[in-house]
């Protein structure tokens, strides 16, 4: 049982983060193609629609590749997760189904007119057929948000005797406070990821000494909506994603912040430390006094309530793992905004493109988007731990009864080789399609 | 409510199989019958811009059955877990076999790529089949042994075979001689379809040989399904119990011979379109008589101590079921129209697409 639980839950984490490399930039890079070919309808100058060519051919194959990666997501519910799925099915189902209908075939069907058809079509309606793709997956992203986020602060239920949740109130799924917030966080996240890519591989040209024109527009439109998303990622939607942490899943907000104990007189903000779950305390820890309590409740000395308040059977089963992936995140989502903040400085001063520092400091930048969105997801869900719908149904009840851990352990291992080398393909192919560089593109 | 959302499940799933079938076909024909780089590009142009929508189908079908029938999809994709799990792999390799190959032009990579996307076809129309050949059969719900269940009525789990391969054992294996013939008419029949398309879409010059394919292949089918239902009732006591019952069902299995039927005369079809009109409705009879036959069933119980899974033991709550309603015919609406620009754009031979070359 013990180990049944442990494949499981490695099982669909690892699935899911790698599933999750392929979205985050695809959704944001969506938003940026569209804004290539716009600009390009508006100004008629070639090297933006040769721009939009260019990351869609990218965003092809992180399309490919999510959607690959995607499948294994929604059978693992009824494979790994049975129990869960029985009992919440006729809720999550609904807004899980809702994201094959509304943004699968939207997506699926409009790509193939966006990759083969700006002949067929003319420019224009290549503009639409682009801006379809984004609005399918930003549909998407939202739908599993609201699934998410059901999971998170479950509303519009009822549970009958059986255990089973059902539905009574639809709209609710949909008015939940925990999802605008969410949405809004998860999607500027994924635009932080596409802009960092897109400043890379624009600083990489200019370092190279190649295909300089893209370069610099690349740069240019990669700070500004990296400028613009990592601060909105911070304030306000990360702001108010941790109000409502507070606000409804206090014991979670405490450990990720590290308070063991309630502190009189406002809490400090922990900028470093480690955990130290025997003693109950942070050791190495550095902080500043009374900001955790303004940023909160707007107060200096406004009480947080720390660990100790509460019932240790409630605490989230991972406490270093989620304070960790917490402060991972913070962390360097303030380094974004720093860089982001100097880049476009320097864009401002006509600078950019010849201040060498900057350019290499954005191209050793690409993983950490990546990063931080992957512990942006931990903390949510670490911080949910031990429960798969929050204070109601517990993980251990839902995972498949009749799978043993074997079966799990073999798939386990089956999806790692699997991805393993999806990785390795995408990374040859992208590297390459990089390096040619655009213009190489033949229609 | 139940009875609805059970139609609209398997219409989805006929349309899957009827657009993601043509995919897998293809894929066949491209292992056994593409000689030349000609024939190969004929193919995969002739699928081109469509699998990826075809696929859809088929997360859209299961996030349906996800919704409607929970109990259904918790127990079958439980106890399937194994043989599901691989469908998933090849799925996976099917489709970055058709999206890596034409990115690098090598001639290994090329090789690699075109076998795991035909092989990977190949396995899947066989899995589909046995799949559809073990909801027939029925498993051991409750995985009952001498009277007595090892888990709740509905939960079950399948090796992937057990050493006497039959379907009448004790202790049933996903694989036995009987789902193993569906899986050889699953074969078949996709690979008729797939071939079908290939002409449909192509003026490629396999064209002629595809024909005399699939008219050799028709006579295999034929003989196949006939025997099928020859030893249907080693499976199914009553096998016609509900067409006895509510004759209009009998349209489906018309429908199915149809099809057969009309296949015959492949070689003299004046419009190229006709073939592939005939294996679909072969598909869709086929299918349709099926789950017609086991209705209400979905999946049955091979013991007497637990129920059969049916829509009405299996559905969600009647408030999500019917507020489904709204959003789906919206969203039916839009996937059609969708449909409708995508073949519209893509209508008539493919050749000339440059699939691969994006």
């Amino acid at each position: 049982m013990e180990d049944m639980l442990f494949y499981d839950r490695m099982q669909f984490a690892f699935t899911i983060t790698f599933h999750y490399l392929f979205p985050q930039l695809t959704m944001g890079l969506s938003l940026m193609i569209v804004w290539f070919k716009w600009k390009f309808l508006r100004t008629q100058i070639e090297n933006y629609n040769e721009a939009a060519k260019f990351w869609m051919k990218i965003f092809a194959i992180n399309f490919a590749m999510g959607v690959v990666t995607g499948i294994p997501m929604e059978f693992q519910f009824g494979t790994n997760w049975a129990k869960f799925s029985e009992l919440t099915g006729g809720i999550i189902g609904q807004t899980l189904a809702m994201e094959g209908m509304f943004s699968f075939f939207l997506e699926s069907s409009f790509l193939g007119l966006f990759l083969f058809g700006e002949k067929l079509l003319g420019h224009k309606l290549h503009f639409i057929t682009g801006f379809l793709v984004f609005l399918g997956s930003w549909a998407s992203g939202y739908l599993i948000i609201a699934t998410h986020s059901w999971m998170q602060h479950p509303v519009g239920y009822e549970i009958l005797e059986n255990g089973k949740f059902v539905l009574n109130n639809f709209s609710a799924l949909f008015s939940n406070p925990w999802l605008l917030p969410s949405y809004l966080h998860n999607q500027l996240a994924s635009i932080i990821t596409a802009a960092f890519v897109v400043s890379a591989v624009g600083a990489f040209y200019l370092l190279n000494n190649k295909h300089s024109d893209f370069g610099k527009l690349f740069l240019k439109t990669g700070v500004i909506f990296g400028l613009v998303s990592s601060v909105l990622v911070a304030f306000p939607t990360g702001d108010l994603v941790a109000k409502n942490v507070v606000k409804h899943q206090p014991v979670t907000f405490a450990a990720m912040e590290g308070i063991f104990e309630t502190e009189e007189g406002g809490s400090e903000i922990v900028l470093i430390g480690q955990p130290n779950i025997l003693e109950k305390k942070l050791d190495n820890k550095i902080a500043v006094p009374n900001i955790l309590s303004f940023l909160t409740y707007q107060e200096w000395d406004a009480e947080i309530k720390g660990l100790n308040e509460f019932d240790p059977n409630t605490y989230p089963t991972n406490i270093p793992g989620l304070y960790y992936a917490y402060h991972i995140m913070v962390g360097l989502g303030t380094i974004f905004i720093g860089l982001m903040f100097l880049a476009a400085i320097q864009l401002f001063r006509k600078k950019l493109f010849t201040t060498k520092w900057i350019l290499w400091a954005l191209l050793f930048m690409v993983p950490f988007p990546y990063i931080a969105n992957t512990t942006g997801w931990y903390t949510a869900e670490l911080g949910r731990q031990p429960w798969l719908v929050y204070n109601l149904l517990r993980t251990t009840e839902g995972i498949s009864p009749t799978v043993s851990s074997g079966n799990t352990l073999f798939t386990l291992l089956g999806f790692i080789g699997l991805y393993l080398l999806l990785g390795l393909l995408f990374l040859i192919l992208v590297g390459k399609i990089i390096y040619k560089g655009p213009q190489t593109i033949k229609h | 409510m139940e009875l609805f959302w059970y139609i609209v499940l398997m219409c989805m799933l006929t349309v899957y199989v009827i657009l993601d079938g043509y995919d897998f076909g293809a894929g066949i024909v491209h292992l056994f019958f593409a000689k030349t780089e000609k024939d190969k590009k004929a193919i995969t142009n002739a699928i081109g811009p469509f699998w990826d929508a075809n696929e859809v189908w088929l997360i859209a079908a299961g996030g349906v059955l996800f919704f409607a029938f929970p109990t259904l999809y918790a127990a079958s994709f439980s106890g399937f877990y194994l043989p599901l799990i691989m469908i998933l792999w090849l799925l996976i390799f099917r489709a970055i076999g058709l999206e890596l190959r034409g990115q690098i032009h090598n001639k290994i990579w090329e090789t690699i790529w075109d076998k795991a996307f035909g092989i990977a076809s190949l396995l899947l129309a066989l899995f589909f089949g046995i799949a559809l050949g073990n909801v027939v059969r029925g498993v051991n719900l409750g995985m009952v042994t001498d009277g007595v269940s090892a888990h709740e009525p509905h939960y079950f789990f399948l090796p992937l075979w057990n050493p006497t391969f039959s379907p009448k054992a004790e202790h049933l294996g996903i694989i036995d001689w009987f789902t193993i013939l569906l899986g050889v008419i699953g074969v078949i029949a996709l690979t008729i379809h797939g071939a079908n398309w290939i002409i449909y879409k192509t003026n490629s010059e396999l064209n002629t040989k595809l024909k005399s394919i699939i008219f050799k292949l028709n006579f295999a089918l034929l003989a196949l399904v006939v025997l099928s239902l020859f030893i249907w009732h080693i499976i199914e006591p009553q096998p016609f119990h509900n067409f006895i019952k509510t004759p209009w069902l009998w349209i489906f299995p018309i429908i199915t011979f149809t099809g057969l039927f009309g296949l015959f005369k492949v070689r003299t079809f004046k419009k190229d379109g006709m073939g592939f009109l005939f294996s679909s409705l072969f598909l869709f009879g086929g299918i349709t008589s099926t789950v017609a036959s086991i209705f209400p069933k979905l999946l049955p119980s091979t013991n007497t101590t637990n129920p059969d899974l049916t829509i009405y033991n299996m559905a969600a709550d009647a408030y999500g079921l019917s507020v489904g309603v709204n959003w789906f015919i919206i969203a039916v609406i839009l996937v059609a129209v969708y449909f409708t620009i995508q073949y519209k754009v893509f209508k008539g031979k493919m050749d000339n697409v440059g699939y691969g070359e994006h």
